[in-house]
């Protein structure tokens, strides 16, 4: 089957084949397009970046991302956790929100510096 | 006040600018119009920035933040919620009236940094016809809604425009619970990344459409439906080849414009190519003291090259007006533009960073740069892209740099 590498912009056109137990890729320009290929058949991964609410001044929202990769299928549960989140003090950026998603490991942290403003 | 360098505008170009003067020992003033710094980097909550520079995927606010804490070291004076009303030649250099919440206030300087980005291209700029109904919104506007003011902009979106900033816009809106219809592209091809086909559209089952575009809105308060035509190859749409599709919400995604209504008032020469000031190699414009970086030259698609024409800028606006030796950069074939435009041969000419885009998608093509008839420097591509921005650095040190010229043609 062809599929598209979304590891880098380079966006790799790759020819992937499944025989059984292996995989063979073809069209990758570096071996990050082959552990791509083969989870995408597996277990497919994504990281996600959204908002989540706050109640301090100046942020209605916050960016935030997971730290690392969680499964394809858990985006929308994901997007549902993300939705129950509210900030109620202002968070240096990187500070860690959720400590493990649906058991991977991966970490939930924001991605703004929230300054104290008293406007 | 007096100051060194005045730099206006805090998004990624002006702070590393703003960064490098003072780091070059220049007195600066950084103006920014709205609250917090950061620019358009602030509600691209997406990740992949930075890979060139950081050698990592940032998102859009923590690219931005790198650079706010380095100014925090600096000596830099920012002065935010600040609107530029006017700026003219003084008898040193220039002076630069704002708008801020102390008051208006004219500061004097020797050297400007334009570091004021670009606008998106609006409805009135594609032409679409119809109601005047609330629903209509440029992707950035409507980026700015879910990502910083935490608002949805509707609940059924029309995407109109391929490009990165389309494709990302459908895939937020969709995880915030939106369903979007349709991207639409006037062009055969899309515009953006294939990556980012892959993992906004068709990880969320977004139809992509192509050859088709929006010619018409309706709604009495409220946008109710669009109407979408087919086009022909020069995307003019074909009669009778209408259908209609509801939605509450249209998102334009169709293309940028530097923005240079500064430069325009100091009368700075501005490129019909890029719509950005023409440069020499130091991003100084043809008015001595005033530089130009960043999305404000001309749109770059990376912000990481946003960042590098911001420092290029900053370093030089710190040091002395000097004399110039200006050559102009000729461009001959399939190009669309090549950025600097000029070459000082007044100052260091061994390392010129050059920026150019192909005029449409070629295969086997070759880039000469050429002087006093000898051939200087090569590369050779197998594929070009438009959307894709070129990064090549040429060494101009031993030839005569009379007839200059920047060549394309096929391998």
């Amino acid at each position: 089957m062809e599929m598209v590498c979304i590891v880098c912009p380079n966006s790799c056109r790759m020819t992937v084949e499944r025989t059984d137990e292996k995989v063979t890729v073809v069209g990758n320009k570096c071996k990050r397009g082959e552990s791509f290929a083969v989870n995408e058949l597996t277990n497919p991964m994504r990281s996600v970046t959204t908002c989540v609410k706050t109640t301090v001044v100046g942020y209605p929202v916050v960016s935030v991302k997971t730290d690392g990769e969680i499964p394809k299928s858990k985006i929308f549960e994901f997007m549902s956790l993300c939705d129950g989140i509210v900030i109620d003090k202002p968070l240096p950026i990187g500070s860690v929100l959720v400590d493990d998603l649906f058991g991977t490991g991966v970490k939930l942290v924001t991605t703004t510096e929230m300054e104290d403003t008293n406007e | 006040m007096k100051y060194d360098t005045v730099v206006i505008g805090g998004g990624p170009a002006g702070l590393a600018a703003a960064i490098k003067a003072s780091d070059s020992g220049a007195s600066v003033l950084l103006i920014e119009r709205e609250a917090r710094l950061g620019g358009i980097l602030k509600q691209c909550v997406h990740d992949g920035f930075g890979v060139v520079r950081f050698g990592e995927k940032l998102s859009g606010p923590e690219y931005a933040d790198r650079f706010i804490k380095e100014l925090k070291r600096t000596n830099v004076q920012v002065s935010l919620l600040s609107f530029v009303t006017r700026t003219q030649k003084s008898q040193n250099g220039y002076e630069i009236t704002y708008v801020c919440r102390d008051g208006v206030k004219t500061v004097d300087c020797r050297s400007v940094v334009l570091a004021t980005g670009c606008r998106e291209r609006t409805r009135n700029g594609i032409c679409v016809h119809g109601d005047r109904c609330a629903g209509v919104y440029t992707a950035g506007a409507a980026q700015n809604l879910v990502n910083v003011l935490g608002v949805m902009p509707g609940k059924r979106v029309v995407v109109l425009g391929s490009g990165d900033i389309g494709l990302i816009m459908a895939r937020r809106l969709t995880l915030e619970g939106a369903k979007v219809a349709g991207v639409y592209e006037a062009k055969s091809v899309p515009s953006g990344l294939t990556r980012n086909i892959h993992q906004c559209l068709k990880d969320f089952d977004i139809p992509l459409y192509l050859s088709k575009t929006v010619t018409r809105v309706f709604g009495t308060s409220r946008l109710e439906r669009v109407e979408i035509s087919d086009v022909d190859e020069k995307m003019h749409p074909i009669a009778g080849t209408e259908q209609l599709v509801d939605c509450d919400c249209l998102v334009l995604a169709v293309g940028l414009i530097p923005e240079n209504e500064i430069a325009r008032e100091m009368s700075v020469p501005l490129d019909p190519k890029t719509k950005g000031a023409y440069v020499d190699q130091n991003c100084q414009t043809k008015e001595d003291g005033i530089y130009a970086c960043g999305n404000a030259l001309h749109v770059n698609d990376l912000v990481d090259y946003v960042s590098e024409s911001g420092e290029t800028a900053g370093v030089h606006s710190a040091g002395p007006v000097c004399k110039r030796d200006l050559k102009p950069i000729k461009t001959d074939g399939k190009l669309l533009y090549v950025v600097p435009q000029m070459l000082d041969v007044n100052s260091d000419v061994s390392k010129v960073v050059m920026y150019f885009r192909a005029s449409e998608e070629l295969s086997a093509q070759k880039l000469t740069v050429s002087a006093g008839g000898q051939t200087i420097f090569t590369k050779t591509y197998n594929k070009l892209l438009p959307p894709e921005m070129e990064r090549i650095v040429v060494d101009f040190g031993k030839a005569t740099t009379d007839g200059i010229t920047v060549r394309l043609e096929d391998k």
